[in-house]
């Protein structure tokens, strides 16, 4: 069952930075609050959010003292929760999102993987995910299926 | 990061009070672990009960925390919430370490 009302688009600016995603997340749940996701619906998106965010603060904006503006816009729609995210950072390499492959564990442990898991975790939990550069403009934009049904 | 700890019987369970293991603590996190670890005995137990959200950067810190561990000790992890389970769960991890519902299971495993 659809709902009949949609929450109106929700924006979140924050600096990047060590604690940018976090900021940005307590303020994009609080805002999506209406929505009443669950807990699994509400760590679906935080997750694929966050791994973005951290992505743009460790590699867009990578380099000495390097800060910029990250810019969030969310509308909730049948399908989910359209994310829209812009930076001004690096664009991604070969302009394209890194694949995502997932990490091999089936390893011995001294070779287990400490990092390469945020695109896989992105592509995973998000449909729909698209990358643009325009101009000076970073645009990923990706869904999340949540807050799909009407609250009780 | 604080993290606290309780030492017993060849085991020491590690508490984490913090409710993110994020980006920003992962390197913090990894360090007090290194801390937690040095004297630690044969048995390490990592208490998440505490922790709502983990991000891949808390997952290669818990990774990193094991691999100081040299084989030599075991670190297993226990009372995960949902959301930390479920980044486990994808990205496979959850096979690499021995998982507990609750610390209390962690102990009466360890003890039997």
């Amino acid at each position: 069952m659809e709902r009949d009302t949609y929450l109106p688009p929700v924006r979140v600016s924050v600096q990047s930075g060590l604690d940018a995603p976090r900021t940005a997340l307590s303020q994009l749940l609080e805002d999506l609050s209406a929505l009443k996701l669950d807990v699994e619906e509400a760590g679906t998106l935080e997750l694929v959010v966050a791994e973005a965010l951290n992505n743009i603060c460790e590699h867009a904006y990578s380099g000495k003292e390097r800060v910029g503006p990250i810019d969030i816009l969310c509308r909730h729609g049948a399908d989910g929760l359209h994310i829209a995210i812009e930076d001004e950072g690096n664009p991604m390499p070969d302009g394209k999102t890194p694949l995502g492959m997932p990490a091999n564990v089936d390893t011995d442990m001294e070779d287990l993987p400490e990092g390469g898991f945020g695109w896989f975790l992105i592509r995973d939990l998000a449909k729909d995910i698209q990358y643009e550069r325009k101009g000076p403009r970073n645009h990923l934009s990706l869904r999340v299926a949540v807050g799909l049904h009407p609250a009780a | 990061m604080e993290l606290s700890s309780h030492t017993s019987e060849g085991m020491r369970i590690i508490t984490v009070p913090d409710a993110r293991i994020d980006a920003a603590v992962a390197i913090e996190f990894k360090d007090a672990m290194r801390g937690m670890i040095e004297d630690a005995p044969e048995r390490l137990v990592l208490d998440l009960g505490h922790v709502n959200f983990i991000d891949s950067s808390g997952l290669g810190a818990i990774v990193a925390s094991m691999k100081m561990l040299n084989g030599e000790r075991s670190l297993a992890l226990a009372a995960m919430t949902p959301t930390v389970a479920k980044v486990f769960k994808l990205t496979r991890m959850d096979t690499v370490f021995d998982i507990y519902e609750t610390v209390d299971l962690a102990k009466f495993d360890v003890a039997s």
